[in-house]
């Protein structure tokens, strides 16, 4: 047995030798991946798993030992804002499973747009989004980044040639997410990063629906991928967080700039990201079945008006979910009418809200807990009803974030209620 | 519910306070009571505490008990239940146990009075033809460790009963995705939940579930005047796991049989010891008594040179060499001089733990990547041969 000798542990985080470099994960399985990609094979201490660096500041031997690594002749750790040791592991392994160069973790999903946007776009250029992008987004560029001259405009979700004639001079992002919240439409994302290789353009793609496991937007071009970590990649509920990734030459602007905005995640935090991607691809892959049995279960229902779920073949974008997809998630959307086929009103939809018993009320997804809300009760209760009608939210819409419970339990779960309601 | 429906929403209700859907971490190492009464539901941490409960409410209902306690390791749990004999009883114990319960058994509990008889529990003539009416415990593992062995826990729970002692099952390579022993007539089921129930190789943790009331208030009286608690942040990470543990036994599980049917047609492998395959002694009872699936782990030997076996558990890449089971990570061993070095060498060899057996714990990586990574290491030590 080899027998454990000290390390110089910051250094060691940063400049592995040969025998603590991450596995290659080029054509392992996504489960492999999930579990190692990114990791080091010998971790501090010789443990199994990484351990979690509390640390706010990280000493120095010497003045010799500061001066060298300000001449980033030793790259190592210095404060806890500019970088920690399990942070840099977790960056790895979100950055090996979308098959990019570089992640940058950040401490919420709207930390990380933020801190994406604010370094790369200035006073006097513009950005556009395809209208059913997080409402959150658009209300950050449209209220806060037009305060430092940069333009916004928004287009109607997956109409390209709308997209390209907002395209000008200044335009120096395009923004979708895909699929949509909660219409689950889904962007054509080769089409969408031609657009942006022929006009010069940044492209970014929300891809906290899809996840790395169902959609693969680096590969068809994409320049940067957000998530928000919060979902399927941390996916127990218990943690916020956020992270874009990208090559490296266009994200150390952004490394850069979070360590003087500060928006960084936590060393806990960062530990049970890592720890519950490490299940990723298995609970994917029972959302993704989740996900498809319940939207054809609701579908046959005669409760139900409309399904927005995009493996269904009656999905607007099935066709191209198919084509580009793996599987389709676990969010489901549906419209609830009355028995003589009328839509639904809001309390009538309300009835099956508070009937269900296993999907928890609350906002969210991506959880092994399913999770169900009315849009417009949950998110768009302050709007007028004009204002829900642009934004095409009924009072009868019911999102189902589906967890990894057995589907016949979710199922019957909903059969009931529906019948209650 | 469906099994694996509980394992997300049993005892992991949502604060009602603020509507956490996950429920928060409670720290606290004493609680403040209404009046002198003591009549709050937790008063002190050792005795009880609202993480540490939810975990066990939710492995209580996995396990179809009706109380579960969590413990600081496994070996605390094991303890636990021999601190119900007395000096003068008797435990019969199987001979492919964990290395730290045959030391628990061989080495402390003699200095208390209490004697061990060890017989082959897969035998059930052998297991009755030990009881005496000292006897007050029986201790079975299955599957046994290393060696997979199966052992009929229905059948052990009759004659534990005939005999007047207690049947207590570590069902840890099990786990109660795969079998419920309390469902079988076991009294106590004993898990090291620092194996399949954390999942995640990053805590340490033992429980005991029971179906009898009366005896879980004994238990829990011993647990509570010796201690040996499980942390709150341990519960929480348990909890945590036991959201996936469905998912991950049986991913494991599939693995694990697709690894021991290649191990087999290896031609420098001599033996595979896994209940999954239809040539293991103990297959057909395993086909009924655990379901849908054998487990996770497996040993083998290799023909030939037994310095081989070091060869191959320091060559592979993807099986991280290491003691311990039951986790994402898949690791390897070498249970003579790792998992089962407390054995003194000579009941080693006498049980049929081989200095050149090989373990695998098998992790949640894909079988190809798996089996490449151990053709690899195969092929490595070939030059030994």
């Amino acid at each position: 047995m080899p027998t454990p000798k000290p390390h110089d542990l910051a250094g060691h985080s940063t400049v592995p030798s040969h025998d603590e470099q991450p596995l290659p994960t080029a054509g392992l399985g996504p489960s492999t991946a999930s579990v190692h990609a990114g990791e080091a094979r010998q971790k501090p201490g010789f443990s199994i798993t990484d351990p979690i660096f509390a640390a706010s500041t990280y000493t120095f031997r010497d003045t010799q030992s500061i001066v060298d690594f300000i001449e980033e002749e030793h790259p190592r750790e210095e404060y806890g804002r500019y970088g920690n040791p399990g942070e840099r592991v977790v960056e790895r392994k979100l950055a090996a499973l979308e098959g990019g160069e570089m992640a940058v973790l950040f401490a919420s999903g709207m930390g990380a747009l933020v801190g994406l946007l604010m370094a790369h776009l200035g006073a006097g250029e513009e950005i556009v989004f395809f209208d059913e992008c997080y409402h959150r987004s658009r209300e950050f560029c449209r209220k806060h980044l037009t305060r430092f001259g940069v333009g916004f405009r928004e287009v109607p979700t997956c109409d390209y040639e709308a997209m390209e004639a907002a395209i000008t001079p200044r335009t120096k992002f395009i923004v979708s997410e895909s699929p949509t919240n909660p219409h689950l439409s889904v962007v054509d994302i080769e089409r969408f990063a031609d657009i942006g290789r022929r006009r010069g353009v940044l492209t970014l793609i929300d891809a906290t629906l899809c996840t790395p496991y169902n959609l693969r937007p680096l590969e068809a071009g994409v320049d940067f991928v957000l998530h928000s970590a919060t979902k399927y990649l941390g996916g127990h509920n218990d943690l916020l967080a956020g992270v874009v990734v990208g090559s490296a030459e266009k994200l150390e602007p952004v490394r850069n700039l979070r360590g003087i905005m500060g928006g960084v995640n936590s060393p806990h935090n960062a530990y049970l990201l890592e720890r519950g991607l490490k299940t990723f691809a298995l609970r994917m892959e029972r959302h993704n079945a989740n996900g498809l049995a319940v939207a054809r279960f609701l579908e046959r229902h005669p409760r139900v008006e409309q399904v927005f779920y995009p493996g269904l073949e009656s999905h607007p974008f099935h066709a191209v979910a198919a084509r580009t997809m793996r599987g389709y998630g676990g969010l489901v959307t549906f419209l609830l009418r009355n028995a003589d086929g009328s839509p639904a009103d809001w309390r009538q939809t309300a009835k099956v809200i508070d009937a269900v018993k296993i999907p928890r009320i609350g906002p969210s997804l991506g959880g092994v807990e399913s999770l169900i809300e009315q849009p417009m009760v949950m998110s768009y209760w302050n709007y007028s009803p004009a204002e829900r009608g642009a934004f095409r939210i009924p009072d009868n819409m019911i999102r189902l974030a589906l967890g990894i419970e057995d589907s016949a339990d979710l199922i019957s779960d909903l059969g009931r209620a529906l019948d209650v309601a | 519910m469906d099994f694996r429906t509980r394992a997300i929403h049993v005892g992991q209700d949502r604060d009602s306070a603020s509507g956490a859907i996950v429920p928060p971490i409670h720290v606290a190492s004493t609680f403040v009571q209404p009046d002198v009464s003591m009549t709050a539901e937790y008063d002190y941490a050792r005795t009880a505490s609202p993480t540490r409960r939810g975990f066990e409410t939710t492995l209580a209902s996995l396990d179809n008990g009706v109380k579960a306690l969590a413990f600081a390791s496994g070996m605390a749990a094991t303890h636990c239940v021999t601190q119900l004999l007395s000096p003068g009883d008797r435990i019969v114990t199987g001979t492919d146990i964990y290395g730290g319960t045959w030391r628990l058994f061989n080495k402390l509990l003699p200095q208390h009075g209490i004697s061990v008889a060890a017989v082959d529990t897969s035998d059930l003539a052998a297991v009755a033809a030990a009881m005496t009416p000292a006897t007050k415990l029986v201790w079975i593992e299955s599957p046994g460790n290393p060696l997979l062995s199966i052992t009929d826990i229905a059948g052990c729970a009759g004659i534990a009963q005939a005999g007047g002692a207690l049947l207590a099952c570590d069902a840890t390579l099990a786990t109660p995705v795969l079998t419920r022993p309390l469902d079988l007539g076991a009294d106590i089921v004993m898990h090291s939940a620092t194996k399949y129930l954390g999942g995640h190789s990053d805590l340490l943790g033992g429980a005991i579930v029971v179906r009898d009331p009366a005896l879980g208030t004994r238990l829990h009286w011993v647990q509570n005047a010796t201690g040996a608690v499980m942390g709150p942040f341990e519960s929480f990470l348990c909890s945590r796991g036991l959201k996936t543990v469905d998912l991950r036994v049986r991913a494991q599980s599939a693995t694990a049989l697709a690894l021991a049917e290649w191990l087999a047609a290896h031609p420098r492998v001599a033996r595979v010891f896994y209940p999954g395959l239809p040539s293991h002694p103990g297959h057909a009872l395993a086909a009924r008594q655990m379901e849908g699936g054998f487990g996770g782990i497996l040993s083998f030997e290799l023909a030939g040179h037994c310095d081989a076996a070091r060869r191959v558990v320091e060559s592979t890449r993807l099986f991280q060499l290491a003691v311990s089971l039951g986790a994402v990570e898949s690791l390897i061993e070498l249970p003579a001089v790792m998992s089962h070095g407390s054995y003194d060498p000579a009941a080693r060899r006498a049980v049929g733990i081989a200095d050149g057996l090989i373990r695998l714990s098998v992790g949640l990586e894909s079988f190809d990547d798996l089996r490449d990574d151990l053709a690899a290491a195969l092929n490595s030590a070939a030059s030994l041969n």
